[in-house]
């Protein structure tokens, strides 16, 4: 008796670790890493081993064999298996499963010939089958990498070819270490090179990273030292240094070597100088390198480790009740083998029917029970579903199959929906509580788009740029391509521009109309501009929606008036006009220069834009150029008919002109802004409308004779064609997406960038040509000045003029207070700055990023001035950081400002309500974003993440200490709110429950991370709504995840499209990738891939309760089924002595659980619908179930557990009380126990279904139907094949015997009652809330409107009677953090304490070290820019 | 993936009620108004057949005798004892039950022994066995199957037929029942029909006789041995030589191993000549030949008359269960019906609201 125990207890911790490992086991896909000598997560120490790079060229041969020949190549293998090693390796994976070793230990037990209970060969069969049908799985999904390995190895790339003496095509996989590359521009890089040639004179070569880290900024990187200054491309031939470096190593960011040239001398490498595996040549037009690490040993394939094995809660939750069934079995078996023993001891001596052993000799009762012990595991093993595992996998198959088959997340334009990586964790999507959400690209598109702009005090509100937007989502992908190229601005503008001179007020012009019309210009005219699709991709944020900008019109108008005059005669007539007016062309000399973007054109590919020799041209006079300006003027102004006349040359037809004429007529102007602000009612009119005529007159002059001076012109020379076809095609490449909407919004103004040297910017303007700046300065972003500064010489007033474009609360502060130029001024922008102001808070409150654009004039002593104390920061060694900011302070003030600008980080489509709904459905969300503060805040909020009237809490802390006060006092605020409900209900009636909102930096957060806070940290963010941590860094990211996901033990679920978040999505219970803007780094590593944020909805709220509760249902339906079919044997065995004697053949045992009643639960867990998917996502609060494991509770296992015993038992005794004391023998009386158990077990499954499809009626007859068939087949058949087992004529025999039809009858509706009837009470007594929301199912849809409207009012008023609303509050802000200081909080909290009044705020400031303060709306008004980072 | 090109659309899941999830379904939804009609009509008919079954039963007759012979009741208790100490028990020890039949047994009669507390459901006891030697196959007939072990060869290696223990254990107590039609006249031997007590399909198909060599049987079975219990071999069961060897009734039977340690297996139907009504009123004897040890593990042997219905022997447990179950059904469809009628009151206060 002690035996069995000690097994259980050797094996016991076995099954159980076993089980736990599981958990977090990580299978690397790339397993063959693991052979090539590095260990892929290794940390990247420099190795001891260097290695050295010899090119592969003619003469070296025999020295490069010696070092470089046992270099990997570079082809990829990521599968897991070959042909050869399948069957033994995926046996040695499969075994590694706790069950499937439990089930061999059964197999191998029951080839002991004391134990055995079955025939040998047909226990193994449930085992062969689950096998097979895992490695069929496996090997599929193998298969599947090994064609994407085919693909990537089979991409061409240009190799120097010895033989040849010329770079000739080969396929990636060919490539080796020491081959010389050159890649084109757009091509993506086949290995890591050392860069040794650029077609860049500066030796420079851009690539984007994209495919590796996510950032779609391009990098610089640089030719090796002495080989930049080569004109011609390297000699493979000649090149005979050799390349020491680091061993292979993961580590993206370092590169250490050298280069040695034949004289010993050693050229130094860095990161700068190496071209990673996966990047994208841009810009540039060829380069050439040389491979130093290929295939596996690049770094990127170091990085990839592929998805990793993620076992679901669920899974785990099954995991431990199966372990109760082993706990059972034992118990089962333990009181067999009891029984046995008793049993045989009860005989004095041996009876007759008792066989002794082969040999004669009679067993002792202990040694006898002994043995039965095992014989029970092997008769009663079904107890542990050896087919739920096999089930498990099918259902999920079928679940990812019906979720990948969703037609809802579909994303036409990107012909992508959505893609499930992992396969095993569907179930998890049911039972999120925690999200994790990156925001640039997540929850926005990335795309910066230019919405609004206030200059000197006037908004343009952009009104057809608003509609441009929302249009895009409907005729977006048919016009993609159209709308895709800049011209397709430039036709809009100019067709906007021409109707502004007649200030004719006909209403606003139609959006789609205007759309339309700039499709069918673009048709006509654009044909010489590159109308591929794929040119979208070509430069980074250049897609269409952020290219085009359509002009306010109002804003038009006003700048159509620029003349050259106003830079000759500033101090004379019109003064007003002319002021507005100049501020107008400063705020758009000021976008287009203010900023880092380089400039390219894809009709010349990456070949950067130089100054055209005319741009070049030195400027002799001023006067000269003045002259040339103003015989020009005529015809700048008349730029669109030159467009019209060049459109209707090409097209030849006059309906272009027609339709144009038409829009002229048609289509008019919006005032330009609303009311008041309007320049009209405001500025100065006169003047304005005499320039407008004498323009337009200009204008129609122009268009009268359109084929008239454009050409013939001599004078046309100077902006052609340089200022034409190169306007069309430009593109900007920006490091910052918001940097290239600003300079597509001046193109847009026709202020065009044409291009950027380090010391010149050279400026198209529409009505002044094409200006040249002498640049003089930048002075970079940075995150504590908050702003850039540009210092150029202008080319027309030639004062030095610094142009700075920052957040509104620093330029705010640096505005000049007195101006020189006297009282009128001053007031002037006294008034501009309040207009302004007005119009930043408006802009933050519609979530646009805002940025203030001012400039400064100096004189040439000022400026000369600060260039000697800037010259000395420069140079300096110590402290040089310091001084240079102060440099830059010293500069950057007294500035006029300009205007203001808000961009959109559009979000995704449809982001506030899934937000919302997932908000409903019980998730916390947070945003971990890398961005700045106000970026963050400002989307927290526009995406509804934090609302209007929640307590924002601020914690922005420098030191520890100070962040842990300011975390007890927040809990404790927090605590108090919570505690204490208000005490005068009647003046606070309807009050939700408390919402707040933490903000956190990503400094402070990593004094929260630490160890002593975490749980205070934790704690107060179990208090808050929404979390929204910036600044933060990937690494951060993931160790919030982990802290959340391992402290509170809850499901988590990250979100994320770039490489930054990879780290997070893998530590996640479930990663979600986002495909798109960003590369493939995040849907590499996710679980699944969606394309927009909100599919999320779906995902979870729909598809995940529906995995879960399937899955769940699943599995406690298994342990049922088999709890309740095992039971019998195990009855069976108080009547027979315990001697393990079955009552059923063998081949009925096993197939009732292989076959006949194997089908229906899958189907169950495939398409059980408790609720329609419009109902799930309509009621969010249904989500709640999953997250609360509601399906599949310890107590439900235990319960279903309980009928399962009671249905066993009843399923065993009204047979044998029926049968008793007949002639009935043993598979006779088995026979009607097998039969009913079938009923019982397939009609308990239509109990539990909440939907019949008649895919479930089908599989349940032919459950029925293939038992029938094969008892009687069988039956019939068998006479002697089964011995000694033999079911002969059994079923016949009853089947014509009317009382096995009435014990069936009888045993299958006793057994079911009690579910039956708990099932009935619980659907009219206590229904659960998914009980009730199938109600609505049933209703025809109008009622079902109703009911779900019936059906929210009650939830609100549930809610509002508990708690008490806080009251919207006025907004009260504080701009000023200043960011220098020690500690900065800000804690912004709509205040409901003060209960005398509904509406009231309260202002605190606690003005300790802590500076906290309370304040109620978003700090939204911080502009920002995405500062340089690298 | 960047490098698979796919025609526009290619990705684009199909709209259909199948894979959108959208297939038209019943959906159940069980609540107490529902299936209120379910549980009366169901108790309803329960309790019909339940009346039927009980009626049924009820009109059976049953008549049995413990003949084990524990020591001190009844006259078989002298074999019982001779039995015990004897190995092979000595043969043809008699004894005899004795009663009387105040009415007519409606017939038609089936006779039965009953074993108690014999587990002939032991797993190694009814492994015991070839089914391929007993459907006649010659080269079972020499090798016996493992299975048979230890009954699979003598002492002497000759291989056993038929092997196992069961058939070594073979019931062999037999019967005769002898009527008196008169009181005081001569008891008169009641025909026993001891032909067609197996299955049809056991008898004709699954169990057969080694091929008869020069039509003896006795040559077929040469080279066997007899199991070590029987007293004679197979070949010579009986005189009939369509029942004997492995197609003997009796040994059919047997083989057919019961279900539970209780037992009744067929021995004669009585219903030739004047007994095909049933048996007459009067006296009978039943002349036991008792030679079936049982004692040894406190088992006991029956002998049962009974008649027979179309749902078997007299058992009225089925009867009684469906009238249970039944009435629990119409009990619940009363519960049911105040659970409904309450909680249409709720949903009325519900929409009132």
């Amino acid at each position: 008796m002690t035996d069995p125990l000690q097994w259980a207890r050797y094996h016991w911790p076995r099954l159980i670790s076993g089980a736990g490992r599981n958990d977090g086991e990580r299978f690397y896909n790339y397993s063959s890493l693991l052979l090539c000598g590095k260990k892929p997560s290794q940390t990247p120490k420099m190795a001891g081993k260097h290695r050295v790079v010899i090119a592969r060229a003619r003469y070296f041969k025999e020295e490069y064999e010696k070092t470089c020949g046992t270099y990997m190549n570079n082809r990829i293998r990521t599968t897991k298996y070959t042909l050869l090693n399948f069957v033994p390796r995926n046996l040695f994976e499969q075994f590694h499963r706790a069950a499937n070793l439990y089930f061999l230990f059964l197999v191998v037990l029951n080839w002991v010939p004391l134990v055995e209970a079955f025939q040998k060969e047909i226990t193994m069969l449930p085992l062969v089958v689950v096998l097979t049908i895992i490695a069929i799985k496996d090997g599929l999904e193998d298969y599947r990498k090994y064609k994407i390995d085919k693909q990537i190895n089979n991409l061409i790339t240009k190799v120097y070819s010895r033989k040849d003496r010329k770079y000739v095509e080969r396929c990636w996989k060919d490539v080796t270490v020491g081959d010389f590359v050159r890649l084109s521009c757009n091509e993506i890089i086949p290995a890591d090179i050392v860069l040794l040639f650029s077609t860049d004179p500066d030796g420079i070569c851009h690539i984007e990273t994209s495919g590796l880290d996510g950032e779609s900024n391009l990098k610089q990187r640089e030719v090796v030292r002495g080989y930049a200054e080569q004109d011609s491309e390297v000699d493979p031939e000649k090149f005979s240094s050799r390349i020491e470096c680091e061993s292979p190593n993961n580590d993206l960011n370092r590169f250490r070597g050298f280069l040695e040239h034949p004289s010993k001398e050693r050229i130094g490498l860095s990161k700068e100088n190496l071209l990673l595996r996966g990047c994208t040549i841009r810009n540039t037009e060829a380069v050439v390198g040389i491979v130093v690490y290929a295939g596996h040993e690049t770094k990127a394939m170091l990085n990839n480790s592929g998805p990793r094995y993620k076992r679901s809660k669920l899974e785990r939750r099954a995991n431990t009740d199966i372990l109760w069934c082993v706990l059972l079995l034992i118990s089962m078996c333990f009181t067999g083998a009891l029984g046995h023993g008793i049993w045989l001891s009860n005989y004095e001596s041996v009876p007759f029917f008792n066989m002794p052993e082969p040999d004669g000799h009679n067993l002792s009762p202990a040694l006898a029970g002994f043995y039965m012990f095992w014989t029970m595991i092997i008769l009663l093993q079904v107890l542990i579903p050896i087919s739920l595992y096999v089930s498990i996998e099918i259902v999920k198959l079928g679940q990812i199959y019906f979720i990948q088959s969703d037609i809802d997340f579909y994303n036409e334009k990107m012909d992508s929906t959505i893609q499930c990586r992992a396969l095993n964790i569907a179930e998890d999507l049911g039972q999120i509580q925690y999200l994790f959400s990156d925001k640039t690209g997540t929850l926005t598109e990335n795309k910066m788009v230019f919405r609004r702009c206030s200059i000197a005090g006037y908004d343009y509100c952009h009104e057809e740029n608003a509609k441009r937007l929302e249009s895009y989502q409907e005729v977006s992908s048919e016009d993609e391509d159209l709308t895709d190229t800049p011209s397709g601005s430039l036709s809009n503008m100019t067709k906007a521009k021409a109707p502004s001179c007649r200030t004719v007020n006909n209403g606003p012009l139609k959006s789609k109309s205007l759309n339309h019309l700039a499709g069918s210009c673009l048709a006509l005219g654009g044909e010489d501009g590159p109308t591929d699709a794929s040119l979208s991709r070509q430069a980074a944020f250049s897609s269409p929606i952020e290219t085009d900008v359509v002009p306010d019109t109002g804003l038009l108008d006003k700048f159509s008036q620029i003349t050259p005059q106003l830079f000759t005669l500033p101090n004379e007539t019109d003064q007003d006009l002319s002021t507005e007016t100049l501020y107008i062309i400063d705020f758009f000399l000021a976008l287009a220069i203010c900023n880092t973007v380089v400039v390219s054109s894809p009709n010349q590919p990456r070949q950067k834009l130089r100054l055209s020799s005319l741009g070049r041209m030195p400027i002799t006079s001023l006067e000269e150029i003045k002259n040339l300006f103003q015989r020009l003027s005529v015809r700048r102004s008349s730029f669109p008919s030159l467009c019209s006349s060049k459109e209707s040359s090409s097209s030849g037809g006059p309906n272009a002109f027609v339709s144009r004429l038409s829009l002229f007529n048609r289509s008019k102007l919006v005032p330009p802004t609303e009311e008041e602000d309007s320049p009209l009612s405001d500025g100065a009119p006169g003047p304005s409308e005499k320039t407008c005529l004498k323009d337009q007159e200009k204008a129609e002059a122009a268009a009268g004779s359109p084929d008239g001076s454009p050409d013939g012109s001599p004078d046309g020379s100077l902006d052609s064609p340089l200022g034409q076809a190169l306007a069309l095609d430009l593109h900007y490449e920006a490091e910052s997406p918001d940097e290239a909407a600003l300079v597509y919004a001046a193109r847009a103004y026709q202020c065009t960038l044409k291009s950027r040297t380090p010391d010149q910017v050279t400026v198209d303007l529409a009505a002044l040509g094409p200006l040249t700046f002498q640049l003089l300065h930048i002075l970079p972003f940075d995150s504590v000045r908050k702003r850039m500064s540009v210092v150029v010489r202008h080319p027309l007033s030639h004062q030095v003029v610094v142009y700075t474009k920052g957040a509104d609360s620093v330029i705010m502060d640096l505005l000049s207070l007195a101006s020189a130029d006297g009282e009128s001024l001053e007031k002037q922008q006294k008034i501009i700055r309040e207009k302004t102001q007005r119009h930043l808070d408006d802009y933050a409150k519609k979530g646009l990023r805002t940025l203030c654009i001012a400039k400064k004039v100096m004189s040439d002593t000022e400026y000369a001035e600060w260039l000697k104390n800037h010259f000395l920061a420069e140079t300096s060694i110590d402290n040089r950081e310091q001084l240079l900011l102060e440099s830059a302070i010293r500069l950057e003030n007294k500035l006029t400002l300009l205007g203001a600008t808000g961009i959109e980080d559009r979000l995704q489509e449809g982001v506030p309500e899934a937000i919302e709904s997932l908000q409903k459905a019980g998730i916390k969300i947070w945003m971990l974003t890398g961005d700045k503060q106000e970026t963050a805040v400002n989307i927290a909020y526009a995406c509804k993440l934090l609302e209007q009237d929640d307590k924002i809490f601020i914690f922005n802390t420098q030191n520890k200490e100070a962040c842990e006060m300011l975390m007890n006092k927040t809990l404790e605020e927090l605590k108090k709110d919570i505690q204490k409900p208000p005490n005068f209900p009647s003046l606070c009636i309807h009050v939700p429950p408390l919402r707040a909102g933490l903000i956190i930096t990503g400094k402070t957060l990593e004094f929260a991370l630490q160890d002593s806070l975490q749980s205070r940290f934790l704690e107060l963010t179990g208090l808050c709504q929404a979390v929204v941590c910036c600044r933060a860094t990937p690494l951060q990211k993931s160790e919030v995840v982990k802290l959340v996901r391992n402290q509170l033990q809850v499901m988590t679920l990250a979100i994320g499209d770039g490489a930054n978040d990879v780290s997070m999505i893998q530590v996640a219970d479930i990663g979600i990738g986002i495909s798109g803007q960003e590369g493939m780094q995040a849907v590499m590593a996710s679980d699944f891939a969606v394309s927009q944020f909100r599919h999320l909805t779906k995902l979870l709220l729909v598809h995940g309760h529906w995995c879960y509760t399937r899955l769940s249902n699943m599995i406690l339906y298994f342990f049922y089924k088999n709890v309740a079919y095992v039971n019998l044997l195990f009855w069976y065995q108080f009547f027979c002595g315990f001697s393990g004697t079955s009552m059923s053949d063998y081949w009925v045992l096993i197939f009732f659980n292989l076959l006949f009643t194997s089908v229906p639960p899958v189907i169950y867990g495939i398409l059980e619908k408790d609720i329609s998917a419009g109902t799930l996502m309509q009621l969010p609060e249904l989500y709640k179930s999953g997250q609360k494991s509601e399906a599949y509770l310890p107590l439900t296992f235990w319960i279903t557990l309980l009928d399962a015993f009671y249905q066993s038992l009843v399923c065993f005794f009204v047979p044998y009380y029926t049968y008793q004391g007949s002639d009935i023998d043993i598979f006779m009386f088995g026979n009607p126990l097998n039969t009913a158990a079938l009923f019982i077990i397939l009609l308990h499954l239509v109990i539990e279904s909440k939907t019949l499809t008649w895919i479930h009626m089908v599989v349940i007859s032919s459950s029925i139907l293939i038992y029938f068939f094969f008892a009687l087949v069988f039956g019939a058949m068998c006479v002697t094949c089964n011995p000694p087992s033999n079911p002969y004529w059994i079923m016949e025999e009853h089947m014509m015997d009317p009382m096995f039809y009435l014990v069936c009858v009888l045993t299958t509706c006793i057994a079911l009652l009690p579910r039956f009837i708990y099932r009935v009470l619980q659907g009219s007594l206590f229904p659960s809330l998914i009980l009730r929301a199938k109600h609505l199912d049933k209703l025809s849809l109008e009622e079902r409107n109703e009911a779900l409207k019936k059906w929210k009012e009650a939830r609100t008023v549930k809610q509002t009677t508990t708690g008490h609303s806080h009251p919207t509050d006025a907004l009260e802000r504080r701009r000023n953090l200043d960011p220098s200081c020690d500690l900065s909080v800000t804690t912004a909290s709509v205040n409901s304490k003060q209960r005398d009044s509904p509406t009231f705020k309260a202002t605190l400031d606690i003005t300790n070290v802590s500076g906290m303060a309370m304040k109620t709306v978003p700090s939204s008004g911080h502009p920002l820019q995405n500062s340089i980072q690298k | 993936m960047a490098w698979s090109a796919t025609s526009p659309g290619a990705n684009q899941p199909d709209n259909t009620a199948f894979t959108q999830q959208r297939l038209p379904a019943w959906q159940p939804l069980l609540s107490a108004g529902i299936v209120l009609p379910l549980f009366f009509c169901v108790g309803l008919a329960f309790i019909g057949l339940g009346l039927g079954l009980y009626y049924t039963s009820n009109g059976i007759k049953e008549l049995e005798y413990d003949y084990t012979g524990d020591p001190g009741t009844g006259n078989c208790s002298v074999c019982a004892a001779a039995g015990e100490r004897v190995a092979p028990p000595p043969a043809n020890c008699t004894c005899q039950w004795c009663f009387s039949l105040s009415e007519l047994f409606q017939g038609p009669v089936f006779l039965y022994y009953e074993l108690s507390n014999f587990y002939q459901n032991n797993r190694r006891y009814v492994v015991s066995r070839d089914d391929a030697q007993l459907s006649g196959l010659a080269s079972a007939l020499r090798h016996p199957t493992n299975e048979c072990a230890p009954y699979q060869r003598s002492p002497a290696g000759v291989p056993i037929a038929p092997c196992g223990a069961i058939a070594n254990s073979l019931f062999n107590d037999s019967f005769k029942l002898l009527h008196q039609r008169l009181p005081g006249g001569a008891y008169v031997e009641v025909p026993l029909d001891r032909t067609g007590i197996a299955w049809w399909t056991d008898y004709h198909v699954k169990f057969h006789n080694p091929e008869p060599i020069n039509g003896s049987l006795k040559l077929a079975f040469y080279g066997t041995a007899k199991p070590p219990n029987w007293p004679r071999p197979a070949y010579d069961l009986s005189p009939d030589p369509n029942n004997t060897g492995f197609v003997n009734q009796d040994f059919v039977v047997w083989m057919r191993t019961a279900a539970l340690p209780t037992f009744r297996k067929l021995y004669a139907r009585i219903r030739h000549g004047n007994y095909s009504a049933g048996l007459p009123r009067g006296a009978y004897c039943v002349n036991i030949t008792y030679n079936y040890p049982v004692l040894a593990f406190d088992g006991h042997k029956r002998l049962i008359f009974s008649s027979i219905s179309w749902m078997g022997g007299k058992n009225p447990f089925l009867g009684v269960a469906y009238l249970t179950f039944g009435s629990l059904c119409i009990v619940t469809g009363f519960v049911m019906l105040v659970v409904y009628i309450r909680h249409q009151d709720e949903n009325g206060e519900d929409e009132d609201e």
